[in-house]
């Protein structure tokens, strides 16, 4: 019996029973859905989040005042120290040979005002290697000027929300924009990034390090931004910074250090895992199909019995029973993964048009381990009802009608 | 072609042993035209479905073309069958959702004949049966005796040295039951060894050796 032959008698017989053959289609086709429409979501959530930190920029560090404790209390806390990351520590971390650039950042909110209008917005201090840092691009103007971070300047960059909330319609470049009593001038717009874990830099206005520090009467900065030469380079920075605080800070290294590389990793990993386990759990689903095939071709061979004792009299043999009831088994839960991925498919696009912000897309991978999943289920579950045709006594099977 | 020696077929029912054939001796050759004939129980479609392979006997020898057939597995049994032996049954056993022409061709694609042989091979078969109009018809659809022409046909298109048929007009009337014995009987002229197993004693004086079975044993032949 030729392959295609089995197949077409199979075919045959599903056409037969149309109604029983739709019903474990359509269970396969839940489980199978269910699978991919899971597995998408959390794989677009992992790669959503794995781009943000990306797009943070490349080879970064970042480093926090204070350090993560690991003893005592519920950690992990960030421990309280006296002393405060400074500007000088900042232009310390230059004598690493292996950083790059450094970016000093001072955060805070003010007022800001211009032509008679005003809103709270942040101010962040930082210097001119933010841009390179985080990968900053301007719409107009330019950035902040490379001078040296202890020197205040009265310049700012405003981002794209405060040139049209307070400069509306206006040529907002080379105009005064006043944040709490200082007056400062527009030397440069932002381009629109859109929100970047948490930070709108639509919403912020960037000045000169040591204009915020008088600006909130601080020495402290929120944090340095370090980008390091290259890949392999990062981990090597990270001891120099660790190095140097600790020599600046009387033998204590009272600082965390974050690597873009960990904070990816971490995430990268709890995101897979919770793909992976939700994706198991609608694999019950499927696990439940396979019980729906086995039992729909359980009721096939007791219906078709006599069917069966008369191919054995034609001179079936056992293997060519086993085959026919198996590539019935395969074509159903073949039928059934193909409307599944549709299904699944149709409701990831549907998400999609509810939430274009968030890149939906059903991984390749998934597609394929659906496909086979649902055929090995179909196999594994038809092959008690096959061999149960194919061990049936002739005589017996003929004499039942 | 077929022989028989002392087949001993017991059945067992709840804790009793039946006996179907009792000490059976058979030789047939090939052509032959052989009616079974005994009432209801005496072992005639035991005797047929063992001659078939499609029963073992309990004890004793079968030679089919001197070949031992009791020590052989199922799959070799099924290649004998799909070779040299053809069916007819009382109840037709076609398959319903097929067609005529597709129940024919079932024998072929077992035996993985291509589909170009199978379908000119219908075509002659369908049309030595007489039904070429009704080729694409379901069972359904057939009168009972058309229906014992699509068995005869699909029974013959391996071309069997052997037809057996088990009642075969059981479930005919009188006129069309007369027609499939002539069927038969014309394939039994062209050669092939035709066990026709009935009740109707006029049906069973036609052929050439006439068997009586009564308690699994044979108690006339002629």
């Amino acid at each position: 019996m030729t392959v295609s032959d089995t197949f077409f008698q199979a075919f045959l017989a599903i056409r037969a029973q149309i109604l029983r053959a739709s019903l474990i289609v359509l269970a396969m086709s839940i489980g199978i859905a269910s699978v991919t429409i899971l597995t998408a979501l959390g794989e677009s959530a992992r790669r959503y989040i794995v781009n943000e930190f990306q797009s943070l920029g490349t080879n970064l560090v970042i480093v926090l005042p204070g350090r993560t404790e690991t003893t005592g209390g519920q950690p992990p806390l960030f421990g309280e120290t006296p002393r405060d990351l400074t500007l000088d520590d900042a232009t310390a971390l230059l004598r690493s040979r292996y950083i790059a650039a450094i970016a000093p950042i001072n955060i805070g909110s003010a007022p800001v005002s211009a032509l008679g209008l005003e809103r709270e917005t942040t101010i962040l201090g930082s210097t001119a290697s933010l841009r390179r840092v985080r990968h900053l691009s301007l719409a107009e103007g330019r950035f902040l000027p490379e001078i040296e971070s202890e020197k205040s300047l009265p310049v700012c960059v405003i981002g794209q929300t405060i040139k049209n909330q307070i400069f509306i319609q206006q040529k907002a470049l080379g105009q005064w924009l006043r944040i709490n009593d200082r007056r400062f001038r527009v030397i440069g717009i932002l381009a629109s990034e859109g929100e970047s874990i948490g930070v709108d830099f639509d919403e912020i206005v960037v000045i000169p390090v040591a204009s915020a520090q008088a600006l909130f009467n601080t020495e402290s900065l929120f944090r340095i931004l370090v980008e390091a030469k290259s890949k392999s380079a990062m981990y090597k920075a990270v001891t120099d910074i660790g190095k140097i605080i600790k020599a600046r800070h009387e033998g204590e290294q009272d600082i965390t250090i974050i690597t873009q590389d960990s904070v990816i990793g971490a995430f990268d990993e709890i995101l897979t895992a919770l793909t992976l386990t939700v994706a198991s759990i609608a694999g019950i689903s499927l696990a439940v199909a396979g019980v729906l095939v086995m039992n729909v071709m359980l009721v096939s061979v007791a219906q078709r019995t006599s069917e069966i004792g008369l191919l054995k009299a034609l001179g079936a043999s056992e293997r060519q029973l086993i085959e026919l009831f198996l590539a019935e088994a395969a074509m159903l839960c073949l039928a059934g993964a193909v409307l599944g991925v549709l299904v699944g498919q149709f409701s990831i696009s549907f998400l999609q048009i509810l939430y274009p912000e968030f890149p939906l897309s059903i991984p390749g991978w998934a597609l394929l381990a659906a496909l086979l999943v649902s055929l090995t289920t179909g196999l594994i579950f038809g092959v008690l009802p096959a061999r149960k045709a194919a061990k049936l006594d002739p005589v017996l099977a003929l004499a039942k009608r | 072609m077929i022989q028989l020696k002392d087949i001993y077929r017991d059945f067992q029912v709840g804790d009793q042993t039946v006996r179907a054939l009792d000490n059976i001796n058979l030789n047939i050759s090939q052509g032959e035209y052989i009616s079974v004939m005994g009432p209801s129980g005496s072992g005639k479609s035991t005797l047929l479905n063992i001659i078939a392979l499609l029963d073992h006997p309990t004890s004793g020898q079968y030679l089919f073309n001197h070949q031992d057939v009791t020590k052989l597995d199922d799959n070799a049994l099924a290649k004998i069958r799909r070779e040299n032996i053809g069916f007819v049954f009382q109840f037709f056993h076609l398959i319903p959702r097929l067609t005529a022409a597709e129940n024919i061709e079932i024998p072929m694609i077992l035996a993985g004949i291509n589909r170009q042989e199978r379908q000119q091979r219908v075509m002659q078969a369908v049309a030595s049966v007489g039904l070429s109009d009704r080729a694409k018809h379901l069972p359904e659809q057939l009168s009972g005796g058309q229906r014992q022409r699509v068995a005869i046909a699909r029974a013959t298109i391996m071309r069997p040295a052997i037809l057996l048929a088990d009642e075969p007009t059981g479930n005919l009337d009188s006129h069309s039951g007369i027609e499939i014995i002539e069927l038969l009987e014309i394939l039994n002229k062209q050669g092939m060894l035709l066990i026709i197993i009935t009740h109707d004693h006029h049906l069973g004086k036609r052929a050439q050796r006439q068997i009586h079975i009564v308690d699994g044993k044979i108690n006339l032949e002629k």
